[in-house]
């Protein structure tokens, strides 16, 4: 979890809180994090799992995107990622890509449509270079703010709603992916239903000096307990999610990843996108290599960058690897060649020089609970 | 009667007679976090001092653990394979790894008693 950072560590609104609730703090994408708590990451993980936990992600970035007069902003960064922007209703939220002329990844983000703009939230250690990447290739048509010194809480967890809904009784019944701009503790925010846990829960973004008094009362209710980086990580695995620098980078196309879920089908027909080409190519051929699932038999535990391997010729890599709390068993994902990527084949992954048997298997590890309405 | 020794990489070992038992130290254990498998070596494995013999997984990351002493193994703990969490909770009890005859006891010299690793662990703040 922890990066080499160059300068003095940034810290989030919630530095003090992190300190006062005993977090160990660790260097993450050039800011002092909580990894865990008193607590532990098993706690935690399984806190957020039956209960409600609350995770500073302030580290992220903030991006607020608004057309200037006469042109349209979900059109414009439309040429940038290849997700249907321009079809978000006002109040939807959609997950895409910044892509490279290679059809590769840049960054993974979230974009909403927030009515007159849109908001887009993207990985802490990518805000830099995505915002000059927004700001090189929209500023003709849009105004590119930045709102790096804003807070984001995710409240995660099935009693996230029971728990949100007494501050601000409209957020029960907003549907997976939706948002909306409330009113918290007398501030303004915008409280979007997504998370990185494959469960239930909200992102809230909050004004930079208010997010320490709205995450106190948040963990002023009994459901909810602060969680960390490191079970925000064990809780994105089970769900199958990827994370960026790990599962996906500028060396995999958005198919080999298989996100092509995300890829809108007007936009697979007709591109405009970087690297729509290589996309389009590999969504007709396909691709060489896919993200899979990996479940090990024993309790080994495979991590990134252990070969996978079928009678001992090397068919892939894993990408990230843990322990399920949820399974009690060890999990991992990482990429094969496409024609070793059916599920049920069997594989060993190779740890510390040894071989552990290992089935490709569907993802989620842990059934993804939504709220749909 | 037995004696604790200590390394800087935060094993213990207590020997009795020319056996000595292996173990991560509570610091240790409470920087690793929950523990989740341990890789124990086999029994009748010679091991040089220093040398990466068992793997501690916690649910953050792999850590190897090094032999205090050269030796022999002639034991291993098994019940670590369905109850890792005895790593956290009990670090110098029920959480021992694995036993070492110990070929050279003069390799126990260079390690620290409690009070130096109480002073080296006080130091690393």
């Amino acid at each position: 979890m922890t990066e080499p950072t160059a300068g003095p560590l940034k810290r989030t609104p919630l530095y003090d809180l992190h300190r006062e609730l005993g977090a160990r703090l660790v260097p993450f994408a050039g800011y002092e994090m909580p990894v865990q708590y008193p607590t532990g990451i098993l706690v935690e993980h399984n806190h957020t799992r039956t209960a409600c936990g609350l995770f500073d992600v302030s580290h992220m970035g903030q991006v607020r995107l608004t057309a200037k007069p006469g042109q349209n902003a979900a059109k414009a960064m439309e040429t940038l990622v290849p997700g249907d922007i321009a079809g978000l209703q006002p109040g939807q939220q959609r997950y895409t890509q910044f892509t490279n002329d290679a059809g590769g990844i840049l960054d993974d983000l979230m974009v909403t449509n927030a009515g007159d703009h849109l908001l887009v939230v993207v990985n802490a250690a990518c805000k830099d270079a995505d915002l000059a990447h927004m700001q090189k290739h929209l500023s003709e048509t849009c105004e590119v703010e930045p709102m790096f010194s804003r807070g984001l809480l995710a409240l995660q967890g099935p009693q996230a709603s029971a728990v949100l809904s007494r501050l601000v009784p409209q957020v029960a019944t907003m549907k997976f992916m939706t948002g909306a701009y409330v009113v918290i503790d007398g501030a303004r925010c915008y409280v979007t239903r997504s998370g990185y846990t494959g469960g239930d829960g909200y992102e809230i973004s909050t004004p930079a000096e208010q997010t320490d008094a709205i995450a106190r009362t948040l963990l002023g209710h009994p459901e909810v307990k602060p969680i960390g980086l490191g079970a925000r990580d064990s809780l994105r695995l089970e769900a199958g999610l990827c994370l960026y620098g790990h599962d996906i980078d500028t060396t995999t196309t958005p198919v080999e990843a298989v996100l092509l879920w995300s890829i809108g089908k007007e936009r697979r027909v007709q591109g405009g996108f970087p690297g729509a080409a290589v996309v389009q190519k590999q969504i007709a051929e396909g691709s060489t290599r896919k993200r899979v699932g990996l479940l090990p038999e024993g309790k080994a535990i495979a991590r990134e960058g252990a070969e996978i391997v079928i009678d001992g010729k090397t068919v892939g890599i894993v990408t990230s690897g843990g322990f399920s709390p949820t399974l009690g068993r060890a999990i991992a994902m990482g990429y094969v060649e496409r024609s070793q990527s059916a599920n049920g084949t069997k594989v060993d992954l190779m740890v510390r020089g040894k071989p552990v048997p290992a089935e490709i298997v569907p993802m989620p590890f842990v059934k993804h609970t939504y709220y749909r309405g | 009667m037995a004696e604790t020794k200590y390394t800087e990489e935060h094993e213990w070992i207590r020997v009795e007679g020319d056996v000595g038992t292996i173990g991560i130290t509570q610091y240790a254990q409470e920087q690793l976090g929950d523990v989740v498998f341990v890789d124990v070596p086999v029994a009748g494995r010679t091991v040089a001092k220093g040398e990466a013999c068992a793997v501690v997984e916690s649910v953050k990351a792999a850590s190897d653990i090094y032999a205090p002493v050269g030796g022999e193994v002639v034991e291993s703990n098994a019940a670590l394979a369905d109850t890792p969490g005895d790593v956290n909770a009990e670090p110098t009890g029920k959480g021992w790894f694995f036993k070492l005859k110990l070929s050279d006891k003069g390799e126990l010299a260079g390690l620290m008693d409690e009070a130096a690793y109480e002073a080296f662990v006080k130091s690393l703040g």
